[in-house]
């Protein structure tokens, strides 16, 4: 089996960004490049282009989220996009309708691309098949969150100019991570090395074939980083016997003020937001001139204006669809 | 009216030869050999004449579920797949866990076309905390006990369950047969499908293998201590199969059942993220795989089972998560047991008919050798007919066949029910 992880849907109906497996650097590059264009529009004094004016963007999320929902709307404004928000919480799916109804009814209101978030894996990719309409994964269970690893990659890169051979340190909750498994591949893809960090309980129970080394421990490495992606602890992996306690945890892995300092100087600290202040990172951390995790929030919207033109404005396919696909052209 | 199956190649628990069957109107078999003609004269020439095929494992989703299935299209599948008898699994609504339930399902049994065994749960509403009552129901003629669908978890409660049984056998006239599910559901709670490489990549939460391992370790350890007879459902991991050999080494009372599912797919499937591919125990890997397959081939496996598990189609129109656990199978049973599980065809016929009848307490009836006087259940089947899975065209009330558009080979032509031909030239009669 190869060592990516796969993002697939049942057909190839519409144009999506499911994941960031199947893709390929180029098709990466290709995305990282046209944000700068979109970089440049977000500092003008108005920051609004009429690339999708007429065109819908439904923020479909079943799950909570505040951040993400509201860069990919700030991203679709920008663009000139009308913007619809379904709620799972206050929809008909408390009254049982499937999801597949959900997704049919979204889709006969005039939307054009949906952005959609949900708890489980794979969601996002079932919901591109039942539908004709664009899809772009939000953040599905433990699986991927393509968007965030684009935004971090754009990062990485804006401050560093390439990744090619960077030293990158993903430290925490990798098990339950979307935004881990989307990064081992993006950062791996563009040339970065990635070492996993994190309790043996906190890994994915097999990750043989995975394109990564894996340490328990991160005070041994620290020195000899470029970048360290701490990810968000909750609290209810305690209650899953997963980690004896929070403090615990952050006296092993929490990027506190004497560790950071112990980094390199030129090395950066990523962090998927939000914070847990004490916890994952401290705040001498989270606001040490290492740190760029503002800057992610700022490019997160960039990325995403670019993803959201190239779906709806550019009729390109992002990625493979289908198992065992690696790129596919235009559709 | 006489009935005259005609120039198959008959196989039964006996030998192989090709010969007519004449069926008289009293639903016994009146004669077997050359030149037999009747009212009626069914073709069966490059077929092959068997005894029918019993599932140990059917779930026919009455009282309670008539959406998904009812006792009437699920014999109706069956029939169509070659099966006369069904052993119908508890999970109901209400639990088939008293003397009422059992004689409803036997009722609506009686008006469809495979004969119902009804099993009842061990423990009442399935909950694993009180014994059901085995003794009227041993007395009202179940033969089986199982919480299928949950393992029984509490130690005790089983050792206690089983030594109970080993006290009704005498009413019953044989062994009572607990069936258990095993799966430790501490250690796969919260998982959708097995827990290893591809879960790991496609971010489904998983349940290890040890999770069943662990239960069928125990329960060897108990049929040790108490002697009862415990049959193992549906057996998906390798070293259950080897837990298994072993036991039957040591000469205990075990027997065991897989799945076609079992040792045709791997959890590898579960990367569409299709739910139809979500199965409880869960697709395992390629190693778990050749060892169901070697397990059937040794004879440590018993009977392939289906566990046909019918559910609405909008039900599985959900995420992962959400949506419900299992998959159809009676229609499909035999086509891959002879195409995908590398036995013969004699081997296959053995695991589909008499062996599963002998679990069941039906061999008087069902798998019987077809000779002048017996029961006439039977199957003939064309082993070299091709035909494609679709689950809209199937009998079942649902459809989520993880064989859809799949070309099998090999299929059931007719199917003779108590002397009566329910299944003529792969066509349901009623």
């Amino acid at each position: 089996m190869s060592a990516v992880i796969d993002r697939r849907a049942d057909n190839d109906r519409g144009r999506h960004l499911l994941g960031i497996g199947g893709m390929d650097r180029s098709d990466l590059e290709e995305i990282l490049d046209l944000t700068d264009t979109f970089a440049e529009i977000g500092r003008r004094p108005i920051p609004k282009v009429p690339a999708l004016r007429g065109r819908t963007v439904a923020t479909v999320f079943f799950e909570g989220s505040t951040r993400t929902r509201m860069s990919f709307e700030v991203a679709a404004r920008r663009l000139s996009a009308d913007t619809v928000a379904f709620n799972a919480g206050t929809s008909s799916l408390s009254k049982g309708e499937s999801i597949r109804d959900t997704v049919e009814v979204i889709a006969a209101y005039g939307a054009d691309l949906l952005v959609v978030r949900h708890s489980m894996a794979g969601t996002a990719h079932r919901v591109a098949g039942w539908t004709d309409l664009s899809v772009v994964n939000a953040g599905d269970g433990c699986h991927e969150h393509p968007t965030q690893a684009l935004l971090d990659c754009y990062t990485l890169r804006e401050r560093r100019g390439s990744l090619d051979g960077m030293r990158i340190a993903i430290i925490g909750d990798v098990r339950h991570s979307r935004v881990a498994r989307s990064n081992v591949l993006a950062f791996t893809a563009l040339g970065a090395e990635v070492v996993l960090v994190a309790p043996a309980t906190l890994l994915p129970p097999a990750i043989e074939g995975w394109p990564v080394t894996v340490v328990h421990e991160l005070d041994p490495i620290l020195g000899d980083l470029d970048a360290v992606y701490l990810l968000r602890i909750q609290g209810e992996r305690i209650t899953e016997g997963l980690i004896p306690s929070l403090r615990e945890y952050a006296s092993d892995f929490c990027l506190t003020a004497g560790r950071v300092a112990r980094m390199r100087s030129d090395a950066l600290v990523l962090h998927p937001g939000p914070t847990n202040r004490g916890v994952e990172i401290s705040a001498e951390a989270a606001t040490d001139q290492r740190s760029v995790i503002l800057d992610q929030v700022v490019n997160g919207v960039s990325v995403r204006m670019a993803v959201l033109f190239l779906l709806l404005g550019s009729g390109r396919q992002l990625g493979a669809v289908d198992a065992g696909d690696s790129v596919e052209g235009d559709r | 009216m006489s009935l005259v199956l005609r120039g198959g190649r008959i196989i039964d628990s006996g030998g192989e030869r090709i010969l007519d069957v004449e069926i008289g109107e009293d639903g016994l078999i009146a004669a077997v050999g050359t030149g037999l003609t009747g009212d009626v004269n069914l073709d069966a020439s490059g077929c092959v004449v068997s005894p029918g095929f019993v599932d140990l494992h059917a779930h026919l989703r009455e009282p309670g579920l008539e959406e998904a299935e009812t006792i009437q299209t699920g014999a109706r599948g069956g029939s169509l797949g070659g099966y006369t008898a069904l052993v119908a699994m508890p999970n109901t609504d209400p639990t088939t866990d008293c003397v009422a339930v059992v004689e409803q399902v036997r009722s609506l049994g009686r008006r469809s076309t495979c004969e119902i065994i009804p099993t009842a749960a061990m423990t009442l509403r399935r909950d694993g905390v009180d014994m059901a009552p085995m003794g009227e129901l041993v007395d009202a003629g179940v033969g089986i006990f199982t919480d299928d669908g949950t393992g029984l978890q509490d130690p005790r409660l089983m050792r206690r369950i089983m030594e109970y049984s080993t006290g009704l056998g005498r009413r019953l006239g044989r062994p009572v047969v607990l069936a258990q599910h095993c799966e430790v559901a501490a250690l796969s709670a919260g998982g959708y499908m097995h827990e290893g490489e591809w879960s790991s990549r496609l971010g489904i939460p998983g349940q290890p293998a040890e999770a069943e391992e662990l239960m069928v370790m125990r329960d060897i350890a108990l049929v040790r201590m108490t002697g009862a007879h415990l049959h193992f459902q549906h057996l998906s991991t390798a070293s259950s199969v080897a837990m298994v050999r072993g036991a039957k080494a040591a000469g205990l009372p075990v027997t065991a059942e897989a799945t076609t599912h079992h040792f045709i797919l791997t959890d590898a499937a579960c990367a569409s993220y299709d739910p139809v591919f979500k199965v409880h125990p869960p697709l395992r890997t390629d190693v778990d795989v050749r060892a169901i397959r070697e397990g059937l081939a040794d004879g440590t496996i018993d009977a392939i089972a289906t566990d046909h598990a019918p559910h609405a189609p909008h039900t599985k129109e959900m995420p992962f998560d959400q949506a419900p656990a299992g998959m159809l199978g009676l229609e499909t049973a035999f086509s891959l047991a002879l195409g995908d599980s590398g036995l013969d065809l004699p081997e296959v016929l053995a695991l589909l008919s008499w062996r599963p009848a002998a679990i069941a307490g039906v061999a008087d009836r069902h798998g019987v050798p077809v000779v002048p006087g017996a029961p006439a259940n039977l199957c003939v089947v064309d082993p070299d007919e091709t035909w494609t899975v679709s689950g809209a065209a199937m009998a079942s009330l649902s459809s989520n066949t993880p064989y859809e558009g799949r070309t099998l080979r090999g299929r059931v032509r007719h199917t003779i029910r108590a002397g009566e031909p329910v299944v003529v030239d792969g066509e349901a009669r009623r």
